[in-house]
């Protein structure tokens, strides 16, 4: 099953990016970046039943990241939205010069 | 009276059917879960109602944790369900709702270029992950067949897991705490109002 297993993880992946480049809705966005993660994790966990167990220690610290992440990430989004009334990022351009 | 193993109910399974049933069984269930998995990531990356895109996003997340226990990772699945499923998820739709961002954007997806450049970097991803995919391994870093199930038929689904967690990753463990740590005061730090003396 590790073909099959990253097949879909790849399959997964690609849809989180495609899905990062056309959103402009912030929160989408971010949640595409999950999507990623979990693609990722998918792939450990068929490698893990391949090679080892060490592969599902690393989907625990992989899952602990992205709890960090959403927690600041989603601070940092609605720090945004206090500023500028909207989560669209054609509208988010501080650094754009 | 015996103690309820997985390595008796593995057994009492085999026996009350005929042989091969149980891996055609283990095979469509996989698929099944797999092709619904992309399925909803495809209607969450294209719903334009962010609610709506949540709950897909949640509902491939379910099928990635039934795809873990059958990857034999039963632990990583309950934790997929609980913390993905179940926590990180209901953040993103409590902020949904906090922002009052239910309605949707009108259009919020792209316009053409970007799909062109999106679907492009995605075609070329793929062809990459699936090159790098064929590459072998050599056969002495291989486990044997099975050999993931039958640790769990051993020790159980979290002892295999916990052991190396605690012993060769005890530092990369002890460093997620400070992380999490680090992680919850920069939330509130960001969270705050700024110049309001009521919010201190």
């Amino acid at each position: 099953m590790l073909a099959e297993a990253l097949f879909f993880s790849a399959v997964l992946f690609v849809i989180g990016v495609f899905g990062v480049l056309i959103r402009r809705n912030a929160i989408i966005v971010f949640m595409c970046v999950e999507l990623m993660l979990n693609a990722v994790n998918l792939s450990f966990v068929a490698f893990a039943q391949a090679y080892g167990v060490g592969g599902q220690v690393f989907v625990f610290f992989v899952m602990t990241v992205a709890a960090a992440e959403a927690a600041v990430g989603l601070a940092i989004i609605i720090a945004l939205f206090r500023h500028r009334q909207t989560v669209d990022l054609a509208n988010i351009n501080l650094l754009k010069g | 009276m015996t103690p309820f193993t997985p390595a008796l109910l593995q057994e009492a399974v085999s026996k009350s059917m005929p042989h091969g049933t149980l891996s055609i069984l283990y095979t469509f269930h996989f698929y099944l879960f797999g092709l619904i998995a992309i399925v909803s990531a495809l209607l969450f990356v294209t719903r334009k109602s962010p609610v709506a895109a949540v709950l897909w996003l949640v509902n491939t997340m379910f099928c990635l944790a039934a795809l873990y226990v059958l990857l034999d990772a039963q632990f990583i699945g309950v934790i997929q369900v609980l913390v993905y499923a179940g926590a990180i998820m209901v953040v993103f739709l409590f902020v949904i709702m906090l922002l009052n961002l239910g309605k949707g954007l009108a259009g919020d997806i792209r316009k053409i270029g970007w799909k062109l450049v999106g679907g492009a970097v995605a075609i070329a991803i793929l062809a990459e992950v699936f090159a790098l995919s064929r590459a072998k391994t050599p056969i002495n870093l291989t486990l044997p067949q099975g050999f993931a199930a039958q640790q769990i038929a051993e020790n159980g689904a979290i002892n295999p897991l916990a052991a190396p967690l605690f012993n060769e990753y005890l530092l990369a463990f002890e460093i997620t705490s400070v992380l999490l740590l680090a992680a919850v005061v920069g939330a509130v730090v960001l969270g705050k109002q700024r110049g309001d003396e009521n919010a201190r």
